[in-house]
């Protein structure tokens, strides 16, 4: 399924691309105004998607990034790579893969080294408001999106998906507002997320005793203090569906996630974003200590 | 109770009219860009690389340099809230004729931050003069 649908995405985001022969390069936004990476594959901040598009391309151009992002925290190490192509400054397609190192956090279980996996493709669409040119107006930039995302949790699997309840894949809908204060150069996201993944979609979505899809909100806030430099701070909320299952009351409890980051443009072709992360605790019956620790990440665009 | 109202009412009055004679325009802009001479030589710089930019060249490379110039550091100056009151072509008029769109907007914003950084115009004077000049794509683009 994964498959046939990231060829499907490939196909559509190669036929985009196509059509950018005809039309300029993408580079006709200004500097970091399609955002970065975030870890999902779609354009934002680091943590959540923002209602921009990715890349530089504006109305009549098509535009693509590739991004490569690690993070290290105190017990667990997680690689996100990906790509996104946008059309006409109005739609987004992205594709990320993440895997989760969870080193030897398992090893009680007999799950030492184990590797959690997902494949994640989203598709944002602008729908309204355009956060550069309106900025005069309170009207923000307003985008819709979807993130189909597929767990490979490996050996832990028959467990996740057996007595845990968790389901191997699901799809997060999110519309997101952004607002630039153009004169102190300060930009707001909010983002509402429908959500029932577990630790983003890493150990699978729902639970057997867990809720259904949830309503969960993600801000952030970035400020430019250059015009190729901006610092930030986000905030995301998660559901908590494993908090109460077979292996105990909060035995895989999950926590908000929290960063603050500065990203560099130093040319319309590359971005570079380092972050303090605090992912809270994950799976703290096998390791309590709250997650924190860096995350960087890279970005090249087209 | 009704006596109250007619007091505030009185106040409130007497405070719209202070404020209508006093108009105190708020010129901060206008110094931090170094006065009339401040704007007019980051429009100096600005029209030299206009007609010297690759993608601004078709827009601008047999306009009257000096006219321009002229134009601009007007415009911008009011815009700043200096003594200046801009009487050339109005921006829609102006623009009607040319195919414009985002990217040639935002290609003339780039154009002007390399003017502005290389007056050294601080970060911040130039983000407050970029969001006052910002709702004229309004009447400059003219491609959706």
């Amino acid at each position: 399924m994964t498959l046939r649908v990231s060829r499907a995405a490939a196909a559509v985001a190669a036929a985009l691309l196509a059509t950018a022969g005809a039309a300029h390069a993408g580079d006709g936004k200004l500097l970091l105004t399609g955002g970065v990476s975030s870890i999902d594959g779609a354009a934002g901040g680091g943590l959540t998607p923002w209602a921009v598009t990715g890349s530089y391309a504006t109305t009549g151009e098509v535009g693509a990034t590739v991004f490569v992002t690690g993070a290290k925290t105190g017990d667990y190490g997680l690689k996100t790579y990906g790509v996104a192509v946008s059309w006409h400054d109005r739609l987004e397609l992205s594709l990320a893969r993440q895997d989760l190192d969870t080193q030897d956090n398992l090893a009680p279980l007999g799950l030492g080294g184990l590797h959690l996996k997902q494949d994640i493709l989203g598709v944002k669409l602008r729908v309204a408001g355009d956060a550069v040119l309106e900025s005069d107006s309170w009207m923000p930039q307003v985008a819709v999106g979807l993130e189909h995302k597929r767990t490979d949790a490996g050996a832990l699997g028959p467990t996740l998906f057996g007595p845990l309840g968790a389901r191997r894949s699901g799809t997060d809908a999110y519309v997101s507002a952004t607002k630039l204060f153009l004169a102190p150069g300060v930009l707001v996201n909010v983002t509402l997320r429908a959500t029932r993944a577990n630790q983003n979609g890493l150990l699978g979505f729902g639970g057997a005793q867990g809720r259904g899809t949830q309503l969960k909100p993600e801000a952030s806030v970035a400020k430019l203090l250059a015009k190729n430099v901006a610092i930030g701070a986000e905030f995301r909320t998660k559901p908590d569906n494993l908090n109460r299952s077979v292996l105990g009351e909060g035995a895989l409890k999950e926590n908000a996630w929290f960063d603050v980051f500065v990203a560099w443009a130093p040319t319309k072709q590359v971005s570079l974003t380092a972050a303090y992360v605090d992912l809270g605790r994950i799976a703290p019956a096998v390791q309590p200590r709250r997650q924190t620790g860096a995350y960087l990440s890279a970005q090249l665009a087209f | 109770m009704i006596r109250m109202s007619r007091a505030l009412v009185a106040l409130s009055t007497a405070l719209l009219v202070s404020g209508a004679m006093a108009q105190p325009t708020d010129d901060s802009l206008y110094r931090a860009w170094g006065e009339k001479a401040g704007i007019q030589a980051v429009m100096q710089d600005f029209v030299t690389r206009l007609q010297a930019d690759a993608r601004m060249a078709p827009f601008f490379k047999s306009a009257n340099r000096e006219h321009l110039v002229t134009q601009l550091t007007e415009q911008l100056c009011q815009q700043a809230g200096g003594p200046c009151v801009y009487k050339g072509v109005p921006m829609k008029e102006a623009h009607e004729s040319m195919d414009i769109g985002r990217r040639d907007f935002n290609a003339l914003v780039e154009v002007l931050q390399q003017s502005m950084d290389a007056r050294g115009i601080p970060f911040a004077a130039q983000n407050a003069m970029l969001a006052r000049l910002a709702p004229m794509h309004r009447d400059v683009i003219n491609r959706p």
